[in-house]
């Protein structure tokens, strides 16, 4: 009896995916647990594991189609096994029996179908690609690092770059929450002294070197970004508060730490703030929460989303139940999780599910900024730099380290007090930072 | 549309031609009396007469110093040479003379001969008398290579090369005599030196011609069976060789395969890839790859001759290939 597998839902708002790649062709052996074809959504590129072993009879589907979550897209049989052609294609009536024969709904199949790409790097330096699919790539501003070569040994060949179009560009871009490596002391002496020149009209002579206009492709990261956040910013009523951190103890605690651990485990600025906002938010659960149809679902767990940077959008990561796991598996996981999404390898499971999130731009020498809720979260935490300023301790002026953070929320689960006391309660762990490691 | 042979092809360009011109007359062994090694002139002596068809001796040399002579004193040679192989013995007039006297003598005289002779192997006559030394011809600057693959393109390119002013090398294929065609009524011409796409197609681009050009049609056909469409572009002149069509097609296809009998080696493919490599190389989605035949004196065994020689397989093999790659 044929198999049907059906495209597999990988997150709670996916509704289609593109099918990029049949990794098996017709005709060709598969056993349960091989990788059947690569399937693409908003945030991820992921290998379809087959459920069943046997021939792949037939696709329903092409490379490059797009197809919605549920539907069938190939049929798995013994060999010589005939496929008959009532076999339901996508959006045939024969579609729901289809499902039923197979016993099997998409949710069902999810989290055995799902795997996350490994794609071949290959050796560092030269990729193995054709003339044009290396141009086709340029034009189209395709990182052909993450397209996976379909051709001999590998080659990437234009339909692989085609294939690809829609994955987002992937830089070696850093993570947001890295904060900036030691504080910058704002310092006159660096400062270029200004003479008083007499300044001559330059020439002109026209323009020297022309600047094409470039047309950039919207991939479906930034559709999916864009989708939200318009989403998002029109329909929550959002307000903002900024709270100004003394984060000298914190940078010190952190210093000492740091000392006692090897490179590739350093704790982070962000890591401590992980930590902070997940302890506060246990005594505040409504601003961990979602807004229903008729009610506020305070979440009982506390997973922080760490929005990364990527290349062409940004992605956030998910640091589940935060508030209960030691600082220093916050940092591992973290940092595993925003290396996988600068590598275009993210897995849904990265991705999902949380409930708080965290923007740091204090990489950036960013004073503050306000950030956009991620529905279906209530607020959103924005950082900006740990920045030595002038402070007044005991009527005298210091030299203090300050760190601003912004909080958006949504009003109609919470009002501005309770965002407020939300943010002083986040202050007792900075300022008192050995709450974190206790 | 009448549908002729090759034979019957190239023999209308040469007697329309004939009457048409008085100052065009045909020489070389057996042309006349006996009407042609693969009957081509038969009917031609008794009604030009011995003065425009002129049987030579067994002398390629004197065949083709005399049609340049000929041409150089104002008529239309149209010189047989019975096989392409026997050309070596002339090659001192064709590449020395032939393709050199207007380009060294600042212009002064011009040289509308033909060389009408027969390549290509598959007949069992045995290694020295079955070459395809196209390449070799087409090397020579000076010098016009024609190679037709249908009998219409037989008749307007023998009698567009009748009509040159430029000395012309016209070789026909040993085993297209008896191929069949639609042939256009009335006078009419083929450009010498304008490739052309003889099936249109998307898959990929199959530069061949000649004899190659039945071979590839052939594997196109199996091809198309498993939907692979595949272009064929016919080069019909190797020199000048015109490369719009073929780098019009692979810009189209991106990829190609090139199909010649010739050995592969310094062929007529090497030079159809590198020009692509050179001139569409943003456009190349994988290894061009060369049909072509084997790297030794064709033996004579049947067997073996047909083992040498590119096939139609051959050429759905590589198809495939490319397609992979």
């Amino acid at each position: 009896m044929p198999e049907t597998v059906l495209m597999p839902k990988l997150g709670f708002d996916m509704a289609e995916g593109t099918l990029v790649r049949w990794v098996k062709a017709e005709g060709e052996a598969v056993s349960k647990g091989n990788v059947l074809a690569e399937i693409e959504t908003d945030k991820a590129t992921v290998e379809v594991e087959s459920n069943y072993s046997g021939v792949v009879l037939r696709h329903l589907v092409e490379q490059g189609a797009i197809v919605p979550v549920g539907e069938p897209i190939a049929i798995i049989g013994q060999p010589g096994e005939t496929v008959d052609d009532k076999t339901p294609s996508p959006s045939s009536p024969d579609l729901v029996s289809a499902v039923a024969e197979v016993g099997q709904s998409s949710q069902e199949q999810q989290p055995q179908a799902v795997k996350v790409t490994q794609m071949d790097e290959g050796p560092a330096g030269r990729i193995k690609a054709s003339p044009l699919a290396r141009k086709v790539a340029q034009e189209r501003g395709i990182d052909l690092r993450m397209v996976s070569g379909s051709g001999t040994g590998g080659r990437i060949t234009r339909r692989d770059v085609e294939a690809a179009q829609i994955r987002p560009v992937i830089s070696q871009a850093e993570p947001q929450f890295v904060e900036r490596p030691a504080v910058q002391v704002p310092s006159t002496a660096q400062k270029p002294k200004v003479e008083k020149q007499p300044v001559v009209l330059p020439t002109w002579g026209g323009v020297q070197a022309h600047f094409e206009d470039q047309l950039i492709a919207v991939d479906r990261l930034r559709a999916a970004i864009g989708r939200r956040l318009v989403e998002a910013k029109q329909q929550i009523p959002h307000f903002y508060i900024t709270h100004e951190y003394n984060v000298e103890a914190l940078l010190m605690l952190r210093s000492e730490l740091n000392g006692l651990l090897p490179d590739d485990q350093k704790l982070t600025v962000n890591d401590f703030l992980i930590k902070a906002v997940a302890l506060a938010l246990r005594q505040y659960p409504n601003i961990n929460a979602t807004l229903e149809e008729s009610s506020i679902r305070r979440h009982g767990r506390i997973h922080i989303g760490v929005a990364v940077a990527v290349q062409g959008g940004l992605l956030t990561v998910v640091c589940k139940d935060a508030d209960q796991k030691p600082l220093r598996v916050i940092s591992s996981e973290v940092k595993e999780m925003a290396a996988r999404a600068r590598a275009g390898k993210v897995r849904p499971d990265d991705i999902e599910g949380s409930t708080f999130s965290i923007s740091n731009l204090g990489m950036y020498d960013v004073e503050h900024f306000v950030a956009i809720i991620n529905p279906p979260e209530t607020a959103i935490l924005a950082v900006g730099s740990a920045r030595q300023v002038p402070v007044v301790v005991n009527g005298e002026i210091k030299v203090g380290t300050r760190m601003l953070a912004t909080i958006s929320a949504d009003h109609r689960v919470t009002d501005g007090a309770e965002a407020a006391q939300f943010l002083q309660a986040i202050e007792t762990f900075i300022e008192k930072p050995m709450y974190l490691v206790m | 549309m009448a549908r002729i042979t090759m034979r019957e092809a190239i023999s209308q360009a040469l007697w329309e031609e004939m009457e048409r011109d008085p100052n065009v007359f045909i020489m070389g062994q057996e042309v006349g009396v006996w009407g042609g090694t693969y009957a081509v002139t038969k009917g031609f002596y008794d009604h030009f007469g011995p003065e425009r068809v002129k049987d030579t001796p067994i002398a390629e040399a004197a065949i083709v110093g005399g049609a340049i002579g000929a041409a150089l004193t104002g008529l239309r040679p149209v010189a047989e040479l019975m096989t392409i192989n026997f050309a070596f013995v002339a090659m001192d007039h064709i590449v020395n003379e032939a393709a050199k006297f207007h380009y060294m003598f600042g212009g002064q005289m011009v040289l509308p001969m033909v060389i009408r002779t027969v390549g290509g192997g598959g007949r069992q006559l045995g290694a020295t008398h079955s070459q395809t030394p196209d390449a070799i011809f087409a090397h020579f600057p000076g010098l016009k290579v024609v190679a037709p693959g249908t009998p219409a393109d037989a008749k307007g390119l023998l009698k567009a090369s009748i009509r040159s002013n430029d000395p012309v090398l016209f070789i026909e294929h040993a085993t297209l005599y008896q191929s069949r065609g639609e042939v256009p009524e009335g006078d009419y011409t083929v450009p010498i030196g304008k490739s052309v796409v003889q099936r249109p197609g998307k898959d990929l681009t199959l530069v061949t011609y000649s004899k190659m050009l039945e071979v590839s049609t052939k594997a196109a056909d199996l091809l198309s069976k498993e939907g692979i469409e595949v272009e064929i572009v016919d080069l019909r002149t190797l020199r000048p060789l015109d490369m719009e069509p073929v780098l019009e097609s692979f810009k189209k296809t991106n990829r190609a395969v090139v199909v010649e009998e010739g050995w592969k080696s310094y062929g007529v493919g090497s030079e159809v890839a590198a020009r692509i490599y050179e001139e569409a190389f943003d456009y190349v989605d994988a290894p061009i790859k060369r049909v072509a035949q084997m790297e030794v004196p064709l033996p004579y065994n049947r067997t073996l001759e047909q083992i040498a020689l590119p096939k139609v397989e051959d050429v759905v093999t590589a198809v495939k290939e490319v397609l992979d790659a």
